[in-house]
């Protein structure tokens, strides 16, 4: 990591993240999968699920998709969370994902893009900064 | 291979009890009738969190929400909506009208807004660059740069901000304060001891958006005149304090903490203090004395911290969400915090809303929002179908409220008034198997052990009203008692040193204010109709209704039940330590509970 | 310093802006309840008695901790307030033990005037009582957690006056206690007895030890022939047990009720205190004529600094005066001299020591120096409390007792024993003197000023022949870190020092405000007890110790001369580096 030494540094490397992450949603290329990894995810088994992730990815030789930890998103008596993110499909979270279910989110959703049943949660609220209220 | 749209149907207990699986089947048959079964899949989900509007179902891409679904819709939906693309008027949730208590349109059938926890879940609190992507470090940049002192702090008070820590001090005033009191070093505080049982709204914060706190306190800093801060933060949490020394190491590297940040000549740093399990090192005169290296006992107040705090300098100590909020206020400006919530109570409140619910879970929602709102619609409701008894809300510092007040809109003065706190934001659902007496006792137990020592009213008059309540709650109790115990309370409010002392009789004064019945009936008639109490309760099994299966001796953690196959069983009283567990595993319902 | 507009129970008027509630109350006639309140220290705010109201709050608020602010409109009492006063009141009762009748404070208990004030006929809780056993390791002091009101005074006294740290919070809530750091026994502790924390504590938690029975049967042994000597700091204060002000002299009656008592002589321990300043300032003309020794020199007849040092700063234990104090110089004469020019067995003298001090209990078997006689030199060491209880039980109307004298051989002093008792007394008394042994000649104006006083260190330059003396007196323990790093630094540097003698007392005030002397010692009643000391002086004829014929009799007939050989035999000591703690 270079250090910021002026403003205009900051304001440029986020010019760039943001247009970086702009380009990705527009090639609509890569999937990508958040893991929630607060303390009651990983209570619930979140490090397990996050390593099927990893395991099951590598062995059906899935490119482009990218798996990344992230904090609580406040449905902790459904935990573990798993926010999946396939361009072309709405984003949808996935509650009580075991190791197991893991791999058929890996199967079922990202692969052949259908939907899990019994296992989707509703997003808790709206991203205030994408949508910019 | 792509379906076009999704059907997500609600499956959650309410929903289902209101017939979702049908409108599930329905739509499925339905679909295959139209031969859309390639084009829409159809799924049952968990709970939206909106019970009242009950069965839900949502139509993906489109994020159309239909509501009060009932199996008989499911044609109408696939042929007017799936088929020929048009909203049905009658069903549909009008998504983007605002709330009377938020002044802009957003999605409002969630009931939630997160600003506090607006990266939790969005970026991987592990890299800075995620926060910077989202905006991150916009509000120092424009605090350092754009802002003068004085702006940030007319910016706060257009906000309405006021202390998440439960004291709802107006964050402009304690800001201000410090920045005019002379001095050549300041310093700036977190408070992230969060010690009352049941809230970790401040470790979720912290474990999933590190980077906000970092960015609050380097704003407050500049508009105090502070070049250092501390993050108190308790050793239980240790998660929290991996990611935050990730964040701070990262801040440093990119130079956004240290010397000259961005070459405005602006220094800020931070070090973290680890608490070590004391409850009251959550009031801040006993955090500074910890900080310090004394023992962690609070001081006569004033002088305030503001004036007088961290080895006698000027000092601003905000809790976790307080900071949290400060970015946000600064990249969107005051007016647009000040618009949502309610006159007095301004912006959003994150509760760990645990308990009896359904959905327990930390949820963010608008200041105005009701209890009843928050316990019925995004907490799903009671478990089990039981009934709903009380509310507790603000951990040991705070009182129960029960059904009749539940449309309470939430906010400081609203809680307080009706002999509850808001505390830091921990809500407990109890229902009708919970002890009024036994919640009391819970709490002061906690309130005994945390207690400092220091001032006699609370290491006397607590340990005296937990003393009267073991004795109430094993069926020894006296009448005077309850007189007693309000006359201790009514002293430690009023004599005790600090928070802690004040606010320890509020669970049992609020208990007693709306639940006294059942002090009495403790009392007087020795019973415990919740069951909680274990010297008041006996459990019995029936022998009409005893089938003789022994799955009750076999749960048993004491081994006191015994019998034969198919021949009616019996607890030995002599040995039973009343848990329960026969109670709950009974098929029959023949085990009594009295 | 500016003056507000407050109101007190709808009484307006103006006071200083630094002033607290507690204090402004007191010119409306309000003596607002109190018990961990004192003036010595900062307030604590831990009772809780003292709240009051404040309009425009719904909270009520300290009065020993809040300052008045412009416009305050306090109420100090109302039906309401007096009532949550009186529940905490019966709170802290409700957890402390119900046997005033045998306690150290009967009758003198700030908690017991507390409840007779509130009228309590009834503690409507149950009581609930700490289990723990009192800790009587020290020779000089007991600390009982029973009685303890965690008022957190004795804790404030030993950490931040006396910077002793022997004492600490230990545990939390209900179960905390006060207890010796790292919870030792007080005698594994730093503890150096120096009392402060009995002198403080509101009730019967600390105390001194009871050594009246020792005494009792000593004086019931019609074998033993019984010597007793009286501090310089005691006669100016056993008048307040008796309802006189605080420095009062009442040397006369105390000799009369000594005999009374039945001792066989009495003696004055500013006789001794003489005979330290013939010693001690020969020491300083060795030191600072003649370069014998290393300076500063610093004065050793505190027996609760001479523990600080030992334990503290052992490496600067060269620069003590070897000098033992004085009620040690006079019990080890009383078993020698006094038994030999009187011919009495001196196996059979028994030698009471009164003094102001608890530190002195511990002093009497310190090294084998204090057996110098062949004898343990002082058998019993009593408090100015005890022995005014002495003359309690045996029935003696103190007030109307007709004066008498003491035995002179060794009871006879000068203004400058007397001083002894104050804080700069030492310092000014040696000077008196080191001025004749340095030029041979006396002394046209006797009172150095500079001395004298509370402040809480004194330095001055005095002048003998044109060479410059630089001094300075130190008193309560938290004071001497300073003047001790001075030096310190000084001689790291190789700079020249910046004292050369120092006196230091352990307690501030000096011995009047000692660890043993009569309850309830503030500023106000140290300033009158030192008057009563200097009264001594200045009314004294003989005010400098070498001029004191029964000391020039001693040394003419027993010791030869000062820093002769018998005088370092008996009238000297030895010091040892002692562990802070002991395991």
């Amino acid at each position: 990591m270079s250090k910021l030494k002026t403003r205009e540094d900051l304001v440029r490397l986020r010019e760039e993240l943001k247009s970086k992450e702009e380009k990705m949603q527009k090639e609509g290329k890569i999937t990508r999968i958040l893991v929630g990894m607060a303390t009651c995810g990983i209570a619930a088994g979140a490090e397990e699920t996050m390593k099927a992730f990893q395991e099951h990815i590598e062995k059906m030789g899935l490119v482009n998709v990218e798996v990344k930890p992230t904090g609580c998103i406040g449905k902790c008596s459904v935990e573990p969370t798993v926010e999946v993110q396939v361009p072309g499909m709405p984003t949808v979270i996935y509650g009580r994902v075991t190791p197991d279910t893991a791999r058929k989110i890996l199967e079922k959703h990202v692969a052949q893009k259908i939907l899990l049943n019994e296992a989707i949660q509703d997003k808790p609220a709206i991203d205030i900064i994408k949508e910019g209220v | 291979m792509p379906y076009k749209r999704y059907v997500v149907i609600c499956n959650a207990d309410k929903c289902k009890q209101k017939k979702s699986n049908e409108i599930y089947e329905f739509i499925n048959k339905e679909l295959i009738a139209q031969g859309l079964k390639e084009e829409v899949q159809v799924v049952k989900c968990g709970c939206f969190g909106f019970c009242s509007e009950g069965p839900i179902v949502k139509i993906l891409p489109d994020e159309t929400i239909y509501c009060h679904v009932k199996p008989e819709d499911a044609k109408d939906i696939v042929q007017t909506h799936l088929l020929k693309n048009q909203v049905l008027k009658n069903l549909v949730y009008d998504n983007s009208q605002s709330r009377k208590n938020i002044g802009f349109k957003y999605d409002n059938y969630r009931k939630q807004l997160r600003i506090v926890l607006r990266n939790c879940g969005v970026i991987d609190p592990e890299n800075i660059y995620d926060y910077i992507a989202r905006d991150g470090y916009k509000a120092l940049e424009k605090a350092l740069f754009e802002l003068k002192p004085d702006n940030i702090i007319e910016e706060l008070k257009i906000s309405g901000l006021r202390g998440r820590g439960g004291a709802g001090y107006p964050t402009w005033k304690k800001w201000q304060i410090t920045k005019e009191t002379a001095s050549d070093i300041k310093y700036v505080v977190c408070n992230a001891d969060e010690g009352d049982p049941g809230a970790y709204m401040d470790r979720s914060t912290i474990e999933g958006d590190p980077h906000s706190i970092i960015e609050a306190m380097a704003i407050c800093g500049y508009t105090v005149g502070a070049s250092y801060g501390y993050i108190y933060i308790r050793a239980e949490y240790p998660l929290a304090i991996k990611r935050l020394e990730i964040a701070i190491n990262q801040a440093r590297e990119l130079g956004l903490l240290g010397k000259n940040i961005l070459g405005s000549g602006f220094d800020f740093d931070i070090e973290l203090r680890y608490g070590a399990g004391a409850y009251v090192c959550g009031e801040e005169t006993a955090l500074i004395a910890s900080i310090e290296g004394n023992r962690g006992m609070p001081k006569p107040r004033p002088p305030f911290p503001s004036t007088k705090g961290l080895w006698g300098k000027p000092t601003v100590i905000n809790n976790v969400e307080t900071w949290a909020n400060v970015p946000v206020i600064l990249t969107r400006g005051g007016k647009w915090f000040a618009s949502i919530g309610t006159d007095t109570s301004k912006g959003t409140k994150v509760f760990a809303l645990t308990g009896k619910v359904n959905n327990s879970g930390l949820v963010e929602v608008p200041m105005g929002t009701t209890l009843r709102e928050l316990v019925f619609d995004i907490g799903g409701g009671i478990k089990g179908g039981k009934k709903f008894k009380a509310v507790q809300t603000g951990g040991p510092s705070g009182g129960v409220i029960p059904e009749e007040y539940l449309d309470t809109p939430i906010g400081y003065e609203n809680l307080q008034q009706l002999g509850a706190i808001m505390g830091s934001g921990g809500l407990i659902v109890m229902d009708e198997d919970d002890c009024m007496v036994d919640i009391s006792k819970f709490y002061l137990q906690f309130a005994v052990d945390e207690s400092c020592g220091k001032c006699a009213p609370c290491r006397i008059g607590g340990k005296q009203l937990l003393e009267m309540l073991n004795k109430i709650s094993q069926g020894k109790g006296d009448i005077e008692d309850i007189d007693n115990m309000k006359r201790i309370c009514f002293a430690m409010q009023k004599a005790s040193l600090c928070g802690l002392g004040q606010n320890t009789p509020n669970p049992v004064l609020s208990t007693l204010k709306y639940f006294e019945e059942e002090y009495i009936e403790h009392i007087k008639d020795k019973k415990c109709k919740a069951g909680k109490c274990r010297d008041l309760v006996t459990f019995t099994i029936d022998p009409t209704k005893c089938v003789g299966c022994g799955l009750c001796a076999i749960k048993c953690p004491v081994n006191c039940i015994s019998g034969e196959k198919q021949k009616p069983y019996t607890i030995d009283q002599s040995k039973c330590i009343k848990c329960g567990t026969c109670y709950e595993v009974c098929k029959f319902g023949a085990v009594i509970r009295k | 310093m500016n003056m507000v507009n407050i109101k007190i129970n709808g009484i307006p008027f103006k006071v200083k802006e630094n002033t607290t509630i507690l204090e402004a109350a007191k010119l409306v006639q309000v003596k607002i309840p109190t018990l961990c309140n004192h003036p010595d220290l900062p307030p604590s705010a831990a009772c809780g008695m003292c709240i009051v109201k404040v309009k425009g709050s719904p909270k009520m608020i300290r009065a020993c901790a809040t300052f008045v602010e412009e416009g305050m409109d306090i109420i100090t009492h109302d039906p309401e307030i007096v009532e949550v006063r009186k529940t905490v009141l019966e709170l802290i009762l409700s957890s402390h033990p119900n046997d005033c009748l045998q306690c150290p404070r009967n009758g003198n208990c700030e908690l017991q005037k507390l409840a007779g004030d509130f009228g309590i006929r009834d503690v409507a809780f149950p009581q609930i009582l700490v289990n723990h056993p009192a800790d009587k390791s020290t020779q000089s002091l007991e600390l009982n957690p029973e009685k303890c009101v965690k008022c957190g005074r004795c804790v404030e006294v030993c950490q931040i006056m006396q910077n002793v740290w022997a004492i600490e919070f230990i545990g939390r809530g209900f179960n905390m206690r006060i207890a010796p750091s790292a919870d030792t026994f007080l005698n594994d502790s730093p503890c150096v007895k120096c009392g402060q924390c009995t002198a403080h504590c509101p009730v019967g938690a600390l105390y001194e030890k009871d050594d009246t029975p020792m005494v009792w049967k000593g004086l019931r042994d019609p074998e033993k022939h019984k010597v007793v000597q009286i501090a310089p700091a005691t006669r100016v204060a056993v008048g307040e047990a008796f309802g006189l002000e605080p420095g009062t002299l009442t040397t006369g009656k105390i000799y009369t009720a000594l005999r009374r008592l039945g001792f066989d002589a009495v003696f004055d321990t500013n006789f001794g205190a003489d005979l330290t300043i013939m010693e001690e300032a020969s020491e300083f003309v060795e030191r600072f004529i003649h370069k014998k020794g290393p300076l500063p020199l610093i004065t050793s007849c505190c027996p609760g600094w001479v523990d600080y040092l030992e334990k503290f700063y052992p490496e600067m234990i060269p620069h003590f005066s070897t000098a033992k104090s004085p009620h040690q110089m006079v019990g080890v004469l009383s078993k020698t001299y006094y038994a030999q020019k009187n011919k009495i067995d001196p196996a059979k003298i028994f030698m009471v020591s009164i003094m102001p001090c608890t530190a002195k209990k511990y002093e009497i078997t310190r090294t084998e120096e204090m057996f110098a006689s062949g004898y343990q030199d002082i058998d019993v060491v009593l408090t100015t409390r005890e022995f005014t209880r002495m003359i309690k039980a045996a029935g003696i109307d103190f007030l109307n007792l007709p004066d008498s004298e003491a035995d002179l051989i060794l009871g006879e002093y000068t203004g400058a024993g007397t001083i002894f008792g104050a804080t700069g007394g030492v310092m000014e008394a040696a000077l008196r003197t080191a001025y004749y042994f340095i030029t041979k000649k006396e002394l046209r104006d006797v009172d150095f000023v500079e001395t004298r006083g509370l402040e809480g260190i004194k330095t001055g330059k005095i002048n003998i022949n044109g060479t410059e003396v630089r001094i300075a007196v130190a008193h309560g323990l938290a004071n001497v870190e300073q003047i001790l790093l001075e030096v310190k630094a000084a001689q790291q540097t190789g700079k020249e020092v910046p004292y050369h003698f120092i006196e230091v007392m352990a307690c501030r005030g000096g011995c009047v405000g000692g660890g043993g002397q009569p309850y309830g010692a503030t500023d106000e009643i140290r300033k009158k007890r030192a008057m009563g000391i200097y009264e001594d002086d200045r009314s004294s004829e003989i005010r400098c110790s070498h001029q004191n014929p029964y000391i020039k009799a001693l040394y003419d007939e027993f010791l030869g001369s000062p820093l002769s050989e018998k005088a370092h035999k008996l009238l000297h000591t030895k010091y040892h580096e002692r562990p802070l703690y002991n395991k």
